[in-house]
């Protein structure tokens, strides 16, 4: 009989890593088929729109913020014509004068008629409907209350009829929206994170579930937790960096088209709402996060699994 | 009891329940020596592959000792355990071979296991499969293949690292005779280099192809020590009572 054959070589019995090829065929790739990818991608999606989104209205209220924090409006409400604009340029020569005042402009009677038409219409008589005089001006630093008072004082022996507004104070409201929709942006970001590690812990077990026989295999022949988990980890990460790579392209093809539309409005509002190239950064981090997560969820699902084993 | 020098397995006062219920291995105390063969035999449910799963490993006892290689490996931090497990060689009952391997990848996996380079696989893979008389199926996934045939790369599989220590459970139960003996030849040939084996099986005709064989007998969980072997404890290869008579012995 053919003498048996037998390893004459030593066998390297260290805990040495198990790596390459042979080791990723351990555990069945299921690429496309499997569920990971595709909730991988939709969370992929959702939460770079999200991002993007806080992140547009962080810069939006931020360039409002800093636009209009400064400024102030003075109206001449006046029913006299001659009178109001006397007190008009009376006040311009006052603000001129101003030490705190950095700039001003009085609004043409045009400009302002422009602003009234929606609600007025075009043609209207100015002395049947009296509008009031309007100066826009910018303080050196923030429209503090403290200011506003000290120029009410210095106005009020010259234009007695002169109505200062800060114009931070009437936009608020606004400011309070957009405070509350970056926290919901926010928010969707915490949510839709949480939920993409929930969704890959399942995949993730699931995919645990299906190998179950080989992970025991592995074990019973003498593999380690930490070779086991890392062939888990890296299936995962593969499977993960695919529905990343086609989530992060779909939810930047979003971004744009959403973008594009909101520079269509030509609103002052929104100009500010662009992305510069560190948000298009954190942006692009969205899709290595929910890797990293996946690969992290992946490992430690795993390790826990492992561990009820002896 | 013995003290763990000159051996390879102690076990003192071992009991195995699962879960609450009944206990299914009782007071089982024995010690195997290196580069002894041993048949584990018993009818179906006394406690064969339960002790085989103490053996490999895969299961702590409820109460008592067992000591490995001159270790405790009832207190033994788990992460030490693999070191352990790789110097065993097990064939499982139900083979449990990798389904989505072929047949060479499953031979070679405990070698991967254990960090042997790729390069330093083929030979003693193909040299295996071949010997095993599977090397024309060596690409065949474990679905494809017979009972037989599965239960031969199981068998390579466990043969290859070249263990410390071979079980096998049943390990002839589903091949012809000629290959059962084969088997047994390669079994055999790797306790001459000093693998400690035991070979659970219920086929008591086994018993006389390896003459120099010990037989340890389960009976409801509790070991009967029908060659005196335990009572008696040999030396290595010390046994040379022929398998004719212990087959006897054990039919009576």
């Amino acid at each position: 009989m053919k003498k048996p054959p037998v390893i004459s070589r030593a066998i390297n019995r260290g805990l040495a890593p198990f790596r390459g090829a042979p080791a990723q065929e351990l555990v069945p790739q299921a690429r496309l088929a499997g569920p990971m990818p595709w909730v991988i991608a939709i969370m992929v999606v959702l939460t770079v729109v999200a991002t993007a989104a806080g992140l547009a209205l962080t810069n939006l209220a931020g360039g409002a913020r800093a636009e209009l924090a400064g400024g102030a409006t003075v109206q001449i409400i006046e029913a006299e014509p001659k009178e109001r604009n006397r007190q008009a340029e009376a006040a311009l020569d006052v603000l001129v004068e101003f030490p705190e005042v950095e700039g001003l402009r009085r609004v043409p009677p045009e400009e302002v008629a422009a602003l009234l038409e929606p609600w007025l219409g075009t043609g209207f008589n100015g002395e049947a409907v009296p509008i009031p005089a309007l100066i826009d001006l910018r303080f050196r630093g923030d429209a503090t209350p403290d200011k506003l008072r000290r120029l009410r004082a210095a106005l009020s022996d010259v234009a007695p009829d002169a109505r200062i507004d800060a114009q931070s104070s009437w936009l608020r409201p606004v400011f309070s929206a957009i405070a509350s929709l970056q926290w919901l942006a926010l928010a969707l970001v915490v949510l839709l994170s949480l939920t993409s590690a929930a969704a890959v812990f399942l995949a993730a077990r699931s995919a645990l579930g299906n190998n179950r026989e080989t992970i025991e295999i592995v074990h019973l022949l003498g593999g380690t937790d930490q070779q086991i988990a890392r062939v888990f980890q890296r299936s995962v990460g593969f499977d993960a960096s695919l529905g990343a790579a086609a989530g992060l392209l779909l939810g930047m093809v979003a971004v744009l088209v959403l973008g594009q539309q909101f520079a269509q409005l030509d609103s002052g509002m929104v100009a500010n709402g662009g992305l510069g190239w560190l948000d298009w950064l954190a942006v692009a981090m969205v899709p290595l996060a929910a890797v990293a997560l996946a690969m992290a969820t992946a490992r430690l699902t795993v390790l826990f699994a492992l561990r009820k084993m002896l | 009891m013995a003290n763990g020098d000159g051996e390879v397995v102690g076990f003192d006062n071992v009991g195995l329940r699962y879960g609450t219920g009944k206990e299914v291995l009782s007071d089982v105390s024995f010690t195997l020596f290196p580069g002894s063969f041993y048949f584990l035999t018993g009818a179906s449910g006394a406690g064969k592959t339960s002790l085989l799963k103490l053996l490999y490993l895969s299961q702590r006892p409820s109460r008592g000792q067992i000591r490995m290689f001159g270790t405790d490996v009832i207190t033994l931090p788990r992460a030490r355990l693999p070191g352990f497990r790789r110097r065993l060689g097990v064939v499982f009952q139900d083979f449990r071979l990798v389904p989505h391997l072929s047949a060479y990848d499953n031979v070679a996996l405990p070698l991967r296991v254990a960090g042997v380079p790729e390069a330093d696989l083929e030979r003693p893979v193909t040299d295996m499969l071949d010997w095993v008389g599977l090397s024309h199926r060596s690409d065949a996934r474990p679905a494809t293949l017979s009972g037989g045939e599965q239960q031969r790369v199981a068998i390579a599989r466990a043969v290859i690292g070249r263990p410390d220590m071979l079980l096998a459970d049943e390990p002839t139960g589903n091949v012809d005779p000629e290959m059962a003996v084969k088997l047994l030849r390669l079994f055999e040939a790797l306790n001459r280099l000093g693998t400690t084996v035991v070979v659970a099986t219920h086929d008591l005709h086994l018993l006389k192809k390896v003459p120099a064989s010990m037989i340890m007998r389960l009976d409801k969980g509790r070991l009967s020590d029908p060659t005196g072997v335990l009572r008696y404890p040999p030396k290595p290869q010390a046994d040379r009572r022929t398998g004719d008579d212990r087959a006897e012995d054990l039919q009576e």
